[in-house]
């Protein structure tokens, strides 16, 4: 595994007025993480996503649990997984005065690699990323959108075997994410281990080869997108009926159904997979004698799954 | 060695960006020029002295000491811009040495300052000023260790409290006694008992006093080493700990 946590915990305390709270940011979170993977976090704001990462990436000590990154250990040898990771904080890390090649070559260079070979990946990575066009101009003069990708490009300039990559594409417009996107997957088949968070579900989704979903400092479901939207309900198929009360009485014995619900002008049928089932569902309601109207196919999706998990969807939290 | 080689990546990094910003460098020369020019001529009857030579001789130590104080102890707002901007938080999932990312940042301060002082040196010079070079050599190691002292508890109260609301008026409050009392545009020879007393607890005022005798030609009081190894200590106390708020987290 590239990553394994148990337990790992942290609160904070903080002060409001007189008294002090103690938030419990992250409330013992158990990861793995294979190698090569992009890994997902998704969660609301709040979830403790960032403050987890922050852990990983040895900028602040956990109250609780262990953890190995990329073969070190997080409590005995910190100075070890940086060396071997990268990070690229939520915020942001450049520095509107110097340029983005200027950040890249010190970034470069905190590794202990020598200026000759900094300067030489500083230009490997600026091409990469597309930067090479604005790569001397100050980082204040930089859209969104470019400032991101130096950012992204600071965290993997020493190659480390794995990246983490808090909300790599907040902020950005559509054509940027998906450009971002593609970055990503690049990195992945350079064979370097993803570790991103976001509250998008389109990106968990369609970037992600497996996701954690997290919520309340805790993770609430993990698997991939796939299975964990089949795991909660399977597939949804709306039929409009002629007969509606005849159709019920139909299908409500069939053992490819798993819940059935009556609609004014149909039926809402929950079943395992819809590809198998839907044959299945019009050869019963033919024989049966029931006319079919339309037909109509709902696959659940992550913030169902959410849903399911927490009894809150995604975009009201 | 490894230490040496990131603070020397910090630093050489700092400079470049300082004199980038051409703001910096002119208020950097031109301050201490005004504080020459305008203020000594008004000292002189304060300070009970003839001449204006005399009166640079007891002004110039005091002036490069209260630099050295307020040069770097304002220097933790850019670090708080520079942790804002995410920089500090990006060195410190780095390998690279906790304390060269103070010391890179503390040396840079102090080059400031004795770049200053150099320059009001040789300004006061032509005015009357008369200093011999060892002496002057020494006093400004003195200089440096009290820029780096204070550059280190900037940055220590700076990584602490994390806000320019915050660090300007602790920074105010504190400052301001440390001036007064330490005798350092006046000396306190003329002051009443209770002032002299206060200001045997402020060690900025055994550095002035050390400083003063270096530019007057005596380089072996006891004022000269009191000097040195009160400021000398406390600089390295203030480093490690300035270093310890550099390892530890921050947000
Ligand atoms: N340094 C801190 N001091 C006090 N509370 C903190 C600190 N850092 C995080 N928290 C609290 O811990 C909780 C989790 O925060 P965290 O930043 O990990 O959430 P997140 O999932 O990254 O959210 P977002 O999507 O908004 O980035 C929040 O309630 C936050 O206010
Ligand atoms: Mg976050």
């Amino acid at each position: 595994m590239m990553i394994e946590t148990h337990g790992l915990k942290k609160s904070f305390r903080s002060r409001q007025g007189r008294e002090t709270k103690t938030v419990e940011a992250v409330r013992g979170v158990d990861l793995a993480v294979a190698p090569g993977e992009i890994f997902g976090f998704l969660g609301p704001n709040g979830a403790g996503k960032t403050t987890t990462l922050r852990m990983l990436a040895t900028l602040i000590t956990p109250d609780g649990g262990s953890a190995v990154v990329a073969g070190a250990d997080l409590r005995r040898d910190p100075g070890e997984v940086r060396r071997r990771i990268g990070y690229v904080a939520q915020g942001g890390s450049t520095w509107d005065e110097s340029s983005g090649r200027e950040e890249l070559i010190l970034h470069a260079r905190m590794y202990g690699v020598s200026k000759a070979e900094a300067k030489r990946r500083a230009a490997a990575v600026l091409d990469a990323f597309q930067l090479s066009e604005y790569a001397d101009r100050k980082c204040k003069t930089y859209s969104g959108g470019q400032r991101r990708r130096v950012d992204i490009a600071l965290g993997i300039i020493h190659q480390p075997k794995i990246v983490f990559l808090d909300e790599p594409t907040t902020g950005l417009d559509p054509q940027s994410r998906a450009h971002m996107w593609d970055e990503v997957r690049r990195l992945r088949d350079e064979s370097m281990t993803v570790f991103l968070t976001t509250h998008y579900l389109e990106e968990a989704d369609a970037l992600c080869d497996r996701i954690a979903i997290m919520d309340h400092g805790q993770v609430v479901a993990e698997g991939t997108p796939d299975s964990l939207k089949q795991e909660i309900s399977g597939d949804v198929v709306n039929i409009g009926l002629t007969d509606v009360a005849r159709g019920a009485e139909v299908l409500g014995s069939a053992e490819f159904v798993r819940k059935l619900e009556t609609m004014d002008d149909g039926l809402r049928l929950y079943v395992d997979e819809a590809g198998s089932a839907i044959p299945l569902i019009l050869r019963s309601l033919d024989s049966g004698g029931v006319g079919i109207g339309t037909i109509e196919l709902h696959r659940p999706s992550l913030d169902d799954v959410f849903l399911t998990k927490t009894g809150r969807t995604l975009r009201e939290s | 060695m490894k230490i040496l080689r990131d603070t020397w990546l910090v630093f050489s990094r700092q400079i470049l960006l300082l004199l980038r910003n051409p703001v910096w460098v002119v208020v950097g020369v031109l301050q201490p020029l005004l504080y020459l020019l305008l203020f000594a001529p008004l000292l002189k009857p304060a300070l009970g002295v003839r001449t204006n030579a005399e009166a640079y001789q007891v002004f110039v130590p005091g002036l490069l000491v209260m630099l050295a104080i307020f040069g770097a102890l304002f220097s933790g707002f850019g670090l708080i811009a520079e942790m804002r901007a995410g920089v500090i938080e990006r060195s410190r999932v780095t390998p690279v040495s906790r304390l060269a990312l103070m010391l890179g940042r503390s040396l840079r301060d102090v080059v400031t300052l004795l770049v200053q002082g150099i320059m009001i040196t040789l300004i006061a010079l032509p005015f009357g000023l008369s200093v011999e070079l060892q002496n002057v050599l020494v006093a400004y190691l003195m200089l440096a260790l009290i820029a780096m002292l204070c550059s280190a508890v900037s940055a220590a109260v700076a990584l602490k409290v994390r806000s320019e609301d915050a660090l300007a008026p602790l920074l105010q409050t504190v400052s301001q006694p440390i001036l007064l009392t330490a005798g350092i545009l006046l000396p306190l020879a003329f002051a009443p008992q209770w002032l002299k007393n206060v200001a045997k607890w402020n060690p900025f005022s055994w550095a002035v006093d050390g400083v003063r005798d270096l530019f007057n030609g005596h380089p072996g009081t006891d004022h000269v080493w009191q000097g040195l190894t009160i400021v000398g200590l406390l600089t390295v106390l203030t480093v490690v700990w300035a270093a310890r708020e550099f390892a530890k987290s921050v947000r």
